[in-house]
């Protein structure tokens, strides 16, 4: 792999949001994420290479995915350029390139739909910004397109609710229709068809794995937790992310899902069909891996026999689970009503503390000075509990039940405001390192500050991929790497095993 | 009579291809199917709660003022103050006027400056602001500079061509009754009109589709109950589970 140099965005000192920095067109254009081979385009039903053709075929699956998505069409209509939305990309921020504004890297789409479908494009493109989709119009697609975590931060603060996100999972689909995917995405995908998980990890390898983790756990504290896989007649199904099975400090969370459930009574298992909460189909937009990949959650939860199925620490995962789920593979109607289906790892946690089902030592985390990562698919498109925003509410609940001392980030940079790892939406590869440092600099400005003033140690999230994006970009900013920890971590600790609840 | 009759047909024209126009687009946004559920959370648990929160979208622009107060401002400035001058306008197109047109009339006046000021507002911004200044087409400018020269020639004609709006009253009416009345010919009137048909014309092909479009935006008008209710429309109608 080609050593790339960059300098590391510099943080300034008691400052909660990084300076608004002037444009400097270009500063990305060299940024091209590694393509896919033509195999791993053809594994999950694309062409293994940029066909013939090419742009009247783009061209034409613009229109389709326009006709089928009232959100795409009628955002491609009701931009003003007001320029809201300019100043509130974290990748924008840490690059300074104008096309990572959102509504620029809108425009690079919105351009060619306006050159092939409006009026006024195919009439008078130039006064209207109308491009047609060529060579170099490409090139900025797939290098721009691939510098968004489709985080939705700008959907917040857009007076339309236009959603960036939805427009750069168009183009990726548009671009994987013609033959031109991403490594990082496709390759994984077609690891989840054939494997089950992303990680590749087949069965066996499985077993062994989660048999380790018993012992090591039991060799700690003289417990025998149980991680269970394909049991049938479990109460819960646990669909978590696979990195939680060897990465660290996600393994430290998976560790803590077993001490609940050990000390709760509840059985549960995983499964070896659907050992992957993750579906990358959604940042590239396509509609049939959404659902194949889905599909899998329900096949193994029959198969099993469960009455519920709870969703480990995974941010996109929590948005497919929550929102996309009982479309695409619903109805439930096989699960126990009395639960949410389906139901966050951090809602059947917050239930049992709730409930008094959960006895927790705070003192055990006294060493931790906690502050919490909002991850952007949970904060802005799911929910946890019954209320709106309980998504923000519930973690810190549970942090709160389980450690003494929290601190929040910057109240512009925490809920739904919150800023991106600089890792989602398929980025989470080397390849794009650059990118992920300079786009991390804007939370890694608001830790800085509770850094400073609260002398925080501790950095928690619910999200695989903030998980490793921090594990790997924190080191950059003079940060420890391992500051960065998984909530049912700071739960596990505290569980005091073997004690009656 | 010539002029009179030209603008007649202009204007019906405009009229017809405003209406026809606006209405197509509503008809293809609403009818456009939304696969899943796409909320920006948090959201609205109900129905009532979703228009709760598109009233605030659309009177006071919440999520604008979170973003940029400077825009915030200068935009809703100059929405509110076109809402009272198109309202004050009323007055041309009814008879007898309506009380409460009649009493917002004053208001009106000063509304024509506030609109001026929040169009030179926002104009300003694409000249002085780098990211703005990037992101803008000739389109947008043109659009600004037509909002602006409709404001400009209507304080013509009020404060510089002093034209008798009986005239200009009766004219409308004539209009709207097809019962064609002379139209005065004085130069702002002529432009004021000119450009307010290029404006109608363009409404439904340009940027200006904000107005209904903002109402079928599935990231602000769904309600987050996907796992209360299942929702399937378009490629996620058939996807009901073996």
């Amino acid at each position: 792999m080609a050593k790339v140099t960059f300098d590391t965005p510099e943080l300034k000192p008691h400052q909660e949001t990084p300076d608004l920095p002037s444009v400097k067109p270009g500063t990305m254009q060299h940024l091209k994420t590694f393509p896919a081979k033509p195999i791993h385009n053809e594994n999950i039903g694309y062409p293994g290479e940029l066909v013939e053709d090419w742009q009247n075929k783009a061209v034409k699956r613009l229109g389709e995915l326009v006709d089928g998505s009232q959100a795409l069409r009628v955002f491609l209509d009701t931009c003003v350029k007001c320029g809201a939305c300019t100043d509130k990309c974290h990748y924008f921020l840490g690059t300074e390139d104008p096309l990572n504004m959102p509504v620029a890297r809108q425009d690079l789409l919105r351009s060619v739909y306006r050159r092939y479908y409006t009026f006024a494009g195919k009439h008078f493109p130039k006064l209207v910004g109308a491009k047609d989709f060529d060579k170099p119009m490409l090139d900025d697609w797939y290098n721009y397109f691939h510098q968004c975590s489709q985080c939705r931060r700008c959907s917040v603060f857009c007076p339309y609710g236009i959603d960036t996100a939805e427009i750069s999972m168009a183009a990726r689909e548009i671009m994987d229709s013609i033959g031109v995917g991403q490594k990082y995405c496709n390759e994984i995908l077609a690891k989840v068809h054939v494997i089950g998980n992303n990680l590749g990890l087949p069965e066996p390898a499985l077993v062994n794995t989660l048999e380790g983790l018993e012992e090591d756990v039991e060799e700690d504290t003289g417990v025998l937790v149980r991680f269970p896989v394909d049991q049938k007649g479990a109460d819960v199904l646990l669909i978590t992310p696979s990195a939680d099975f060897f990465a660290e400090p996600h393994i430290d969370g998976l560790i803590g899902y077993g001490k609940v459930f050990h000390q709760a009574g509840i059985s549960w298992t995983l499964s070896s069909h659907a050992s992957e909460a993750a579906n990358f189909s959604m940042f590239i937009g396509s509609s049939d891996n959404l659902k194949k990949t889905a599909m899998r959650i329900r096949e193994a939860a029959l198969e099993l026999g469960v009455k519920r199925i709870i969703v480990g620490e995974c941010g996109h995962a929590w948005r497919v689970a929550y929102s996309f789920w009982n479309t695409l593979i619903g109805p439930f109607d096989f699960l126990d009503p009395k639960y949410p289906a389906p139901q966050h790892i951090v809602e059947f946690t917050y239930d049992l503390i709730q409930r008094g089902a959960l006895k927790l030592d705070k003192e055990a985390n006294d060493h931790r000075r906690i502050t919490f990562h909002d991850s952007c698919n949970v904060a802005r498109a799911s929910r946890m509990g019954n209320i709106p925003g309980g998504q923000f509410i519930l973690p810190r609940e549970v942090i709160k039940a389980a450690a003494n001392h929290f601190f929040d980030m910057a109240p512009d940079t925490i809920h739904e405001k919150t800023f991106c790892c600089g890792g989602g939406g398929g980025l989470l590869t080397d390849d794009l390192m650059e990118l992920r440092v300079k786009g991390a600099m804007p939370r890694m400005q608001a830790l800085k500050q509770v850094v400073d003033e609260n002398d925080v140690n501790t950095l928690v999230a619910i999200c695989a991929i903030c998980k490793t994006q921090f594990a790997k970009t924190l080191p950059y900013y003079q940060f420890q790497g391992d500051m960065i920890t998984s909530l049912h971590e700071v739960v596990g600790d505290a569980i005091q095993l073997g004690t009656k609840n | 009579m010539t002029l009179s009759v030209v603008f007649a047909i202009l204007f019906y024209a405009a009229t017809l291809l405003l209406v026809v126009g606006v209405a197509r687009k509503i008809a293809v946004y609403a009818r456009t199917p939304a696969p899943l559920k796409i909320p920006v959370t948090p959201a609205p648990l109900t129905r009532a709660g979703v228009v709760w929160r598109m009233t605030k979208e659309v009177t006071v622009f919440r999520s604008l003022f979170f973003s940029n107060k400077w825009i915030w401002l200068f935009g809703w400035m100059f929405h509110v103050a076109l809402a009272l001058v198109l309202a004050r306008h009323l007055r041309y197109f009814t008879e007898p006027v309506w009380g409460w047109v009649v009493l917002i009339q004053p208001f009106g006046k000063y509304a024509a400056f506030a609109m001026i000021t929040g169009l030179a507002g926002l104009w300003a911004r694409r000249f002085l602001v780098d990211r703005v200044r990037y992101i803008s087409s000739p389109s947008d400018h043109l659009m600004l500079a037509l909002l602006m020269a409709i404001a400009l020639s209507g304080l013509g004609i009020k404060y510089l061509s002093h034209t008798d709006i009986i005239d200009i009253k009766a004219y409308m009416l004539g209009l709207m009754y097809f019962d064609w009345q002379p139209l005065p010919a004085d130069g702002f009137v002529l432009l004021h009109f000119t450009l307010i048909i290029i404006l109608m014309v363009v409404f439904p092909i340009s940027k200006l589709l904000h107005a209904p479009g903002m109402f079928f935006a599935p990231t602000r008008t769904q309600v987050d109950n996907a796992r209360e209710v299942r929702h399937t429309a378009g490629w996620t109608a058939d996807s009901t589970a073996k």
